[in-house]
């Protein structure tokens, strides 16, 4: 189907005219229809489903194609396969359909297949929780799929973030030709705000790098060009560790050293640019806050409350986590004594944060499927103000 | 790079138009042929040196030779599946392989020339669709094995004959795990002695193209690699058909099946694959246990369904069509000039 441009950024401009007070998960599927997704396999699950039942709803009136797959096994596969054959491709899950997708993940890391999968993450393990939030699928995100590899992760922490996140996560999987997570939690995924769609010629869209006639599309240089099914190249894609044309090598060390540690290169030498961190510090502070997603917000509302009371508490909110903003977070925690780290998990992000930042890292873990309330936070805080 | 192996005259000189290709087409006779390899005198290009096969154009060369065991089904299928896209005029361009894990999926990833996607155990279907989706106008073809296609990806393969989204899939069915050494599979005949059923298979197999039949594919069809010109026709008519089509090859492993089966010897395994065959003609009036012991051989199914490539195309065109009739869209365009 050739799409008629025109028609949909009419169509954009229409949604961007209405008035949305709408949940994450919507904010996120317009994001993607406004990124210009033109595939989306799904699964339903809680509490993701929301965003495939827009998909379905908006992506026909853009042109774009929306399939329910028997289970997340397939809706990842069809993602990586569509994006071979041209589509700007997204999925949507939870924690258990994220547990299935791993093992394609990593297929795609080792393919080089830009997509975006987004995880709104449930109380596990297992079925744990089913419509309650959680944050714990934080290192899933990161070492889910097995052997070597870095990836993108970000946390919205709003539902406007869900709608901006989604098209910087399509961006970013174009440009690192890498799949791309948006690491959205429950409490953000069924929240419901004001979100306000932009002029779509506003819209920042990567294009794919296509190789040409004889260009390497796997190697050659630390991001290769992609070249897709139809363009009479023969690519040659593969699971398997693989040469530069794509062919496989399975037996050759050297092969396979070079292979991946490019694909960890890529994304490790462009850490500090991927990192997206809201910082916000206040001379001579000795206590600080990090928290991300729907943590982030009880966070920053404690910190607010902590400064009205005349402490000096930093605050910072790592948007990106994977690859984790070292020097960013490190930044914003130079000179404090004590950090405390609110998450809805037994201390995932904390211990990352302890191993790049000198202050004593104060865990404060909750499950169980309820957000910390600022008041929790601030006494902590207080606690912690007084003991420094 | 590759394309020198592609005279792109041959196929658009030879390409059908697009009224015949409508109609059903009238394939070649195959008597011919020399009935072992398929060639015909003037068939073969004369060049400087050793003799080319002509079907060579469409293998990448620089992986040859193959990897398969000595007396493997996968030649055969390749051959068959070389010949049968040689028949149909299709240029290898407009075709993308899918393949998943195991020995049937090297069939065509890497050494068929076309794009290849060769993914992870059992998917292949998933992937496929996927692709078909978003490139409607190519053919899109899987060739995978019995475990990777009935066993780890079992409920893809009855889910994409319910969707009948416009696929091909051949599956090389040779009763085991062949390339991790010869495990009982889900096509594994009651009885059997692999190695992991050292005591005997105790479950019973399904007679998977039966399943596919069941579960609504268009065009249904299983064949053995003795069978070789049946076959070649039967891939060319499910490569043809729209719809989703299924072609259940069976092979011999003479290395992994045929050593625990007593029968190592390809050729014996080709007979025995020659005399257990019924055609699907002859097989009515026959009881079930004669039926449990034969292989139905020739086309079981074939149906017209909606196709579900076609019916996003659709969809897609009718929600398309009533935003442009809505008017709305176009009555405020000057927020969208003046960026709201």
């Amino acid at each position: 189907m050739r799409p008629d441009i025109e028609l949909t950024d009419l169509y954009l401009a229409r949604l961007a005219r209405e008035k949305h007070f709408i949940q994450g998960d919507e904010a996120a599927a317009f994001g993607a229809i406004f990124a210009g997704c033109s595939f989306f396999g799904g699964y339903p699950i809680t509490p993701a489903s929301e965003i495939a039942e827009v998909m379905a709803r908006e992506l026909p009136n853009i042109g774009g194609y929306y399939v329910q797959y028997e289970d997340e096994l397939a809706s990842i596969s069809a993602v990586i396969g569509a994006a071979w054959a041209g589509a700007r491709a997204m999925t949507a899950t939870s924690g258990p359909g994220f547990s299935l997708m791993q093992e394609n993940i990593g297929y795609a890391c080792m393919t080089e297949t830009p997509c975006v999968i987004i995880d709104v993450q449930r109380s596990g393990p297992s079925t744990g929780q089913a419509t309650l939030p959680a944050q714990g699928d934080v290192m899933q995100a990161r070492w889910g799929t097995h052997g070597d590899h870095e990836i993108i992760a970000v946390a919205p922490s709003s539902a406007q973030e869900c709608f901006d996140l989604v098209i910087h996560c399509f961006n970013l999987s174009e440009e690192y030709r890498t799949p791309v997570i948006l690491l959205m939690d429950g409490e953000i995924g069924h929240l419901r705000e004001r979100v306000i769609l932009p002029d779509p010629s506003t819209v920042h869209r990567r294009d794919r790098r296509k190789a040409d006639e004889g260009e390497l599309v796997f190697g050659g240089e630390t991001i290769p060009p992609m070249m897709e099914f139809g363009d009479g190249g023969f690519v040659h894609v593969t699971g398997s560790t693989h040469k530069e044309d794509g062919l496989r090598d399975v037996q050759t060390q050297s092969v396979h050293d070079r292979l991946v540690r490019r694909l960890v290169a890529k994304i490790e030498g462009a850490r500090e640019e991927i990192s997206l961190v809201d910082v916000d510090v206040e001379e001579g502070a000795g206590v600080g806050v990090l928290a991300y997603g729907a943590t982030a917000r009880p966070a920053k509302g404690a910190v607010l409350r902590a400064r009205g009371d005349g402490h000096r508490v930093n605050f910072c909110r790592p948007v990106t986590i994977w690859p984790f903003p070292i020097a960013r977070i490190q930044e914003a925690c130079r000179g404090l004594d004590r950090l405390l780290v609110p998450e809805m998990n037994l201390g995932q992000l904390a211990r990352e944060v302890e191993r790049f930042v000198d202050c004593e890292v104060v865990p404060l873990s909750k499950i169980g499927g309820v957000v910390h309330s600022s008041r929790e936070i601030h006494a902590e805080i207080v606690e912690a103000v007084a003991a420094c | 790079m590759l394309r020198r192996l592609i005279d792109p005259e041959y196929f658009e000189a030879a390409a059908p138009s697009e009224v015949e290709a409508q109609e059903t087409p009238s394939f070649p006779q195959y008597g011919t042929r020399d009935p072992l390899l398929g060639l015909c005198p003037d068939e073969v290009v004369d060049r400087p040196g050793p003799t080319r096969h002509r079907l060579l154009r469409y293998l990448r060369e620089e992986v040859l030779p193959t990897t398969f065991c000595v007396g493997c089904g996968g030649g055969t299928v390749l051959n068959a599946f070389a010949h049968a896209v040689d028949e149909m005029h299709i240029d290898p361009r407009e075709i993308v392989c899918v393949t998943g894990i195991g020995c049937s999926s090297w069939i065509p990833s890497p050494y068929f020339l076309c794009d290849t996607l060769h993914t992870t155990h059992g998917r292949a279907i998933a992937f496929a669709s996927g692709v078909k989706v978003m490139r409607p106008d190519m053919k899109v073809i899987v060739i995978a094995g019995d475990g990777d296609l009935a066993g780890i990806g079992g409920n893809h393969l009855i889910h994409a004959a319910r969707r009948n989204l416009d696929l091909t899939v051949f599956l090389v069915n040779n009763f085991i795990y062949g390339m991790t050494g010869g495990q009982v599979s889900p096509t594994t005949p009651f009885g059997t002695r692999t190695t992991t059923t050292p005591y005997l298979n105790l479950e019973h197999p399904f007679k998977i193209a039966d399943v596919v039949a069941a579960a609504g594919g268009s065009y249904v069809a299983r064949w053995t690699t003795y069978h070789v010109f049946q076959l070649m026709e039967s891939m060319q008519n499910a490569i043809h058909k729209k719809g989703f089509s299924f072609v259940e090859i069976i092979s011999q492993c003479p290395v992994s099946y045929g050593k625990m089966t007593g029968t190592s010897d390809p050729v014996t395994m080709l007979q025995q694959l020659r005399d257990a065959s019924i055609h699907v003609d002859d097989s009515k009036g026959l009881s079930e246990e004669e039926l449990d012991r034969a292989f139905v051989v020739g086309k079981l199914v074939e149906r017209q369904r909606a196709e579900f490539g076609d019916g996003l195309q659709q969809l897609i065109a009718r929600r398309r069509e009533s935003l442009r009739t809505e008017g709305d869209l176009r009555q405020d365009t000057s927020a969208l000039e003046t960026g709201r």
